[in-house]
């Protein structure tokens, strides 16, 4: 069978045997739990639950601020100690609740009720989305139900869910193909039950062969339902990347996959999905990898969300020595994080600690035009120009020749010989061009 | 630029045994020139002095490749010294010249000191290359030409050791094969039609296996710095590039013209790149994947 891909992208070493081979294991949180309103993209929720507050195990604490927002959830039952900004995995302050644990875990009303979501209307389903706070586990964090909420249902051909996982080291997504899997097939289910007219497919890399025989058994019963073999290549998993290698449609950066008439969810998401509509769970917990040469016993732990960070290290034994670098999802697009008190959010895919930190001793020297960066950009752009324009001052030249088109994958900055820190500056020229556009709407 | 230095040990070692210790001379004078200017440069400069990313290193070694063996001793000194002060530092360094610093130097030496620079000796007797013999009617024995048993400069003269390392180059992915192929198939295409001559094979061979064409091809044209960094930028690189070496060798003056067309090209980079920046992903139709 051809293997489906994508032209460009990168294969870094991909360090998944440190703990693909471990099952996850569902822990209970010791300390505080820290929920920051800001874990997706759009407006932060909004509070609804004031200092003093007794709060229930799956009780909306945060609620959704405007239309591409989402509710947060409560983890555990307990009181609410505070609500102040606190450090998230950013690195920047943000609004949070804070709620000590009662360790009771005492559930709100009707939660884990087992429901029929064929006897639901699309309506129904779409809002028991949205009061459960999903939104893509995958890292990005878009509000799902946004996602699922299309100009015109008849028009979505694809529902893809997105098992590529092509980010070194992280084994969650893997770990849910394998335990969960039904729960991918009867998630899908569900949100091909809004598109009447789409094709449910799985991808898969084929570096993940176990998972993918898992799926193919249970999709083999479903006439709507198919596993797409994918090639290993990073970054495969991205949303446009895995459209194209899926259905062979492209989108660009103004674009939503409905536009191309998809729709994507990440693994998790899908299951959460389920985890709403089907048995009536919110997002309250998350698989996290916590891995890394630093890491005693590398595993896969299904922790709550608000865990603090520190938790998770004990989780995996500690550090065996000292690590230089502890980054907060894979290496490509992870966060570093300097403090490990940070809370675990919607979207923490992983916890990657490393004794040796590479990339702060690469020097970087001239550009030579060697052209790697080129042949790496699975968005067909031209690193070694944008970088050009960014060094003369030019951001009209950088958003002439595609730049705004970069998702910061870091391909080029991982090819190049001369260790020039390309994504770094696009991340920053990308910023700088969206906030002039900003300021230019607002005069 | 390990990598391109080695592939040029064969063609080197070539021309050092064909030419004798002349030809070794001349490699080691232009090498030397070209890592010590670069060093003093910088430090009088208060620059990084960077002798060890080998550039100077291989700049010297294409320039004396692009000599002929028995020149006298201040030629390649001066040669290297425009080279690496003129077209590589005062532009700024490495990745900043918009010339192949090896070949502005020969077309330096080319009209300054004529006489010196196209004096070919082999085994003692001085003759004419190859193509300046093509220009008069006479062919040499093409496997002469192949294995390198001809007069030129001392990097030119065996196609089999150059295509040794161009498929080094090749293999281990230092270059692509846009540039080289289009060029020497485009300049093919051009003296077939051009060339007055029509199809015959022993001339078209002899002109591809002559006048350093495929040094350039492959060991010049390739030069990172200073050719388009798009794919379509290479491709069209490559076919202006066959075109303007036929155009000057069976229109022009001198019998080669390599060094000139890949200079000449090297000025259009910005325009190739310019206009040849690729769509991005999902630009295109969206239905179709196109």
């Amino acid at each position: 069978m051809r293997r489906a891909t994508f032209k460009g992208g990168i294969h870094p070493f991909d360090g998944k045997n440190l703990s693909k081979d471990k099952p996850m294991q569902v822990v209970l949180p010791k300390g505080d739990l820290v929920y920051p309103m800001a874990q997706h993209i759009g407006a932060p929720a909004k509070p609804v639950v004031a200092v003093g507050d007794q709060v229930l195990v799956g009780q909306v604490i945060g609620e959704a601020s405007s239309f591409i927002s989402a509710n947060v959830c409560s983890s555990v039952s307990g009181k609410v100690k505070a609500i102040e900004k606190r450090l998230t995995v950013s690195g920047a302050m943000a609004e949070c609740i804070v709620v000590e644990n009662d360790n009771e875990y005492t559930t709100v009303e009707g939660f884990g009720t087992k429901r029929d979501y064929k006897k639901m209307t699309k309506e129904e389903i779409r809002q028991t989305v949205k009061d459960a706070g999903i939104v893509g586990m995958g890292g990005a964090g878009f509000p799902t139900n946004v996602k699922i909420t299309p100009k015109n249902d008849n028009e979505i051909d694809f529902v893809i869910v997105n098992g590529a996982e092509c980010e070194p080291y992280l084994t969650s997504d893997y770990r849910l193909m394998l335990e969960q899997s039904q729960k991918i097939i009867d998630g899908l289910k569900i949100v091909l039950s809004l598109f009447k007219n789409a094709k449910g497919y799985i991808s898969i890399e084929d570096n993940k062969p176990e998972a993918i025989k898992a799926l193919q058994e249970l999709a083999a019963a479903e006439e709507r339902i198919e596993v797409k073999v994918l090639k290993t290549k990073y970054p495969q998993g991205s949303e446009r990347k895995i459209i194209y290698a899926t259905c062979g449609r492209k989108i660009n950066s103004k674009m939503l996959p409905s536009d191309a008439g998809c729709i994507v969810n990440n693994i998790a998401t899908i299951i959460a999905i389920y985890n709403a509509v089907s048995e009536s769970t919110p997002v309250i917990e998350r698989v996290v990898t916590v891995t890394g040469d630093a890491v005693a016993e590398p595993g896969n732990f299904v922790v709550r969300t608000g865990t603090n960070y520190r938790e998770l290290v004990d989780l995996a034994g500690g550090f065996v020595s000292e690590p230089e670098k502890i980054v907060c999802g894979g290496p490509m697009m992870g966060m570093a994080l300097y403090t490990l008190d940070v809370p675990v959010t919607k979207t923490s895919s992983a916890l990657l600690a490393m004794v040796k930190d590479p990339v702060a001793e690469a020097e970087t020297s001239a550009c030579i035009r060697c052209g790697r960066c080129v042949q790496a950009c699975p968005s067909g752009l031209v690193p070694q120009k944008m970088m050009q324009a960014i060094k003369h001052n030019d951001l009209d030249m950088f958003e002439k020749i595609h730049g705004m088109e970069c998702y910061e994958c870091g391909s080029c900055t991982y090819v190049c010989p001369a260790k020039v820190q390309l994504t770094q500056a696009f991340k920053l020229a990308r910023k700088t061009v969206m906030d002039n556009r900003r300021k230019a709407q607002n005069q | 630029m390990a990598d391109v230095i080695i592939a040029l040990i064969p063609a080197s070692a070539w021309g050092v045994y064909t030419f004798g210790w002349s030809a070794f001379y001349t490699i080691m004078a232009c090498i030397l020139t070209s890592v010590g200017a670069e060093f003093l440069y910088q430090k009088l400069m208060k620059k990084k002095a960077t002798p060890y990313d080998l550039s100077a290193f291989l700049t010297g070694l294409l320039l004396a490749l692009n000599l002929p063996a028995g020149t006298p001793w201040w030629l390649p000194i001066i040669g290297s010294l425009f080279a690496i002060i003129v077209v590589k530092q005062v532009y700024g360094g490495l990745g900043q010249n918009f010339m192949n610093p090896a070949l502005g130097a020969r077309v330096f030496l080319l009209i300054s000191f004529a006489t010196q620079m196209s004096t070919f000796t082999l085994d003692g007797v001085t003759g004419a290359t190859p193509l300046a013999l093509l220009r008069e009617g006479t062919t040499t024995d093409l496997k002469d030409m192949f294995f390198g048993n001809i007069g030129g400069t001392i990097g030119e003269v065996s196609t089999l050791m150059l295509l040794i390392g161009a498929a080094y180059l090749l293999i281990k992915k230092v270059i692509s094969w846009r540039i080289p192929v289009m060029y020497l198939g485009s300049f093919a295409i051009f003296i077939v039609l051009f060339g007055g001559h029509g199809c015959d094979i022993n001339y078209l061979a002899a002109q591809l296996c002559g006048g350093g064409l495929m040094l350039g091809a492959f060991f010049m044209a390739t030069d990172y710095v200073t050719s388009p960094i798009t794919p379509m930028g290479q491709i069209i690189f490559g076919v202006v590039l066959g075109i303007l070496t036929g155009i000057f060798r069976v229109f022009g003056g001198s019998a080669e013209g390599v060094s000139y067309a890949i200079i000449f090209s090297n000025l259009l980079v910005p325009l190739i790149e310019k206009v040849t920046i690729p769509m991005a992903f999902g630009k295109g139709r969206v239905k179709d994947g196109k």
